[in-house]
């Protein structure tokens, strides 16, 4: 009996604890916690030109950089610049998912095929995208074509890696218990091999979407005339400095919510494995 | 008498790639099974027990038509086994459930391979569900599920596509002894009812008395048939239990004399062959296990 009714007062405890009070309280915690940092690093920002700890004139304080922000939003420019980058690197991230996850799936699925070609992707992976870059603008010109052929290049290893690995690590018991109930080859990959692959999948296509902003950035300060890479450089150049940070800006915004909307889709798709990283 | 399976003097041997590191690559062929012979009757319980390593889920695998002997023929219903088909169902140790898909779901897998269309789909994974005793779980997900759980929509996946013939390889081992209790008095509940032929494969001697209406004792490496052990019970599923019977201790102590030495001769063959895998060790222990 005693020990009934101290179990219970210890429930009723622990209960109020994540009552709606308790958890509005949680939720803020969490949210300082996300936030804090950040702020104190916007706040060292503004702070630090001002009291002249940092040349005001090389990193001018936010406020500045948050005007010329909204300068170039007003006037159009930003939105060019965004244009341009973004339907460069989604130019490039499509069209390496459309070619390289069919094709890291054909791979992985004949053994042999990969045999043959694994000495070769590695070399490949290997070379850094940027080393590439002035054979791209050789043959393909200073247009369109080379920066979309290079975000192309830079998103199309870890895709495949990705795809490939995510295929040749399928459970083989799942492939037996699949077999043992007379599944085609056909079905079976479509039932079985692609389902179970797809989380090894995302985690190329995170790494691939990173990448295609990461070396769009540096060819567009190689050679362009548009995109936010120019502008940056550009803005260096002509030494409109704060238009230069405003450029840095958008392009870490773009980075962080492309990221965000791809966790979101992957928890979508592998809804059935997210308690295992929670 | 007309047997459901007949396996005719089955031989199986493998090729092993053996490497040592510094020497070079060995293929030298280990043979499985040997000579195995065995009928199993319609409707029958049948329990192949024996040692660790002794061919047993090799000879599962040939019954399910995933591999096929090097010599001799296993029939069904009088006809060699081709392949794999849905006339015979598996359920494994590690539940092998695919965890993008609902439990529901997951019974409805070998369905949908029978072609069957979504709404009887639904229906009889439905059903097959409540028989395992898992009627609200529908719409989890194996890893939201136990244990016993994610062995007993297994169970229901293998069942629902109706095979002639269920094949059981260890598929309690894995459990807490407490679950597994449950499940095997459960499973014999589902055989009653359903009245299929299983084949059952442990090497847990309780198991295989209490569950088998015959026990077949597997010898150590090359597996062979040493002997077929009646267990003469009518119905297990009465309300006492009969594990504490005295004729069941009986059996019970005869399939482990059969078995003791197997045990013995396949814990010396795992000790030679992790010696061969590390020769660094070798000359002193194998001097010592001959000796011994």
């Amino acid at each position: 009996m005693a020990d009934g009714g101290v179990g219970r007062t210890l429930v009723l405890r622990e209960k109020s604890g994540f009552g709606p009070p308790g958890r509005l309280l949680a939720r803020l915690g969490k949210l300082l916690k996300n936030t804090v940092v950040i702020a104190a690093f916007l706040a060292l920002w503004e702070i630090a030109p001002r009291a002249g700890l940092v040349d005001g004139t090389f990193l001018p304080p936010l406020s500045e950089v948050a005007e010329a922000w909204w300068r170039l939003l007003l006037s159009g420019d930003l939105a060019d610049h965004a244009l341009a980058s973004l339907s460069r690197s989604a130019g490039g991230f499509f069209l390496a998912i459309a070619v390289s996850i069919p094709l890291g799936l054909a791979i992985g699925w004949w053994k042999p095929v990969s045999e043959y070609l694994n000495p070769m992707l590695e070399l490949l992976r290997n070379t850094a995208a940027l080393a590439i870059l002035p054979v791209f603008i050789l043959l393909l010109g200073l247009g369109e074509t080379s920066k979309v052929a290079i975000v192309f290049y830079a998103c199309f290893f870890p895709l495949l890696i990705n795809t490939i690995s995510g295929v040749r690590n399928v459970d083989p018991l799942l492939i037996k218990s699949a077999r043992s109930m007379g599944l085609s080859s056909v079905r079976l990959f479509r039932k079985v091999m692609i389902p179970a692959s797809i989380p090894t999948i995302f985690v190329g296509i995170r790494q691939a979407a990173a990448s295609s902003i990461l070396v769009l950035v540096a060819a567009e300060m190689v050679g362009a005339k548009s995109g936010l890479g120019y502008l940056i450089q550009y803005a260096q150049f002509s030494f409109l400095i704060p238009d230069m940070y405003a450029g840095i800006i958008t392009i870490s915004a773009i980075g962080l919510i492309a990221n965000y909307a791809l966790v979101a889709l992957e928890r979508r798709l592998t809804g059935w494995k997210q308690t295992y990283n929670e | 008498m007309t047997a459901k399976i007949s396996i005719q003097h089955v031989y199986k041997s493998f090729r092993v790639q053996r490497n040592l590191g510094h020497l070079k690559e060995e293929f030298h062929p280990i043979s499985a099974l040997q000579d195995i012979h065995l009928d199993v009757r319609q409707g029958e319980f049948m329990v192949i027990v024996g040692p660790s390593g002794c061919g047993k889920s090799t000879l599962l695998d040939l019954l399910a038509g995933l591999s096929k002997p090097s010599s001799g023929r296993i029939l069904l219903d009088g006809k060699p086994i081709e392949g794999p088909n849905l006339d015979r169902g598996i359920v494994f140790q590690q539940y092998a459930l695919f965890p993008w898909k609902t439990a529901l779901a997951n019974v409805e897998f070998g369905l949908e391979a029978k072609g069957i269309g979504r709404r009887q789909r639904r229906k009889i994974a439905k059903e097959f569900l409540e028989l395992v005793g898992l009627a609200g779980f529908e719409n989890r997900y194996p890893h939201e599920l136990s244990g016993g759980m994610r062995q007993r929509v297994a169970i229901a996946r293998s069942l629902a596509y109706d095979p002639d013939v269920l094949l059981m390889d260890e598929p309690f081992a894995a459990l807490d002894a407490q679950t597994r209790e449950t499940l095997q008095s459960e499973l014999l509940r589902i055989w009653e009812a359903t009245g299929k032929t299983v084949i059952f494969i442990t090497h847990g001697i309780d198991e295989a008395v209490y569950l088998g209406q015959r026990v077949a004792v597997m010898t150590s490496r090359p597996g062979r048939i040493k002997r077929i052990v009646d267990i003469p019970f009518a119905s297990r599923s009465g309300e006492e239990d009969f594990r504490s019977d005295s004729a069941f201790v009986k059996l019970r102590h005869e399939v482990w004399d059969l078995l003791k030495d197997e045990v013995s001769k396949a814990q010396e063959q795992e000790k030679s062959n992790s010696l061969e895998a590390f020769p660094g060790g070798r000359s002193p222990l194998k001097g010592a296990v001959a000796d011994g």
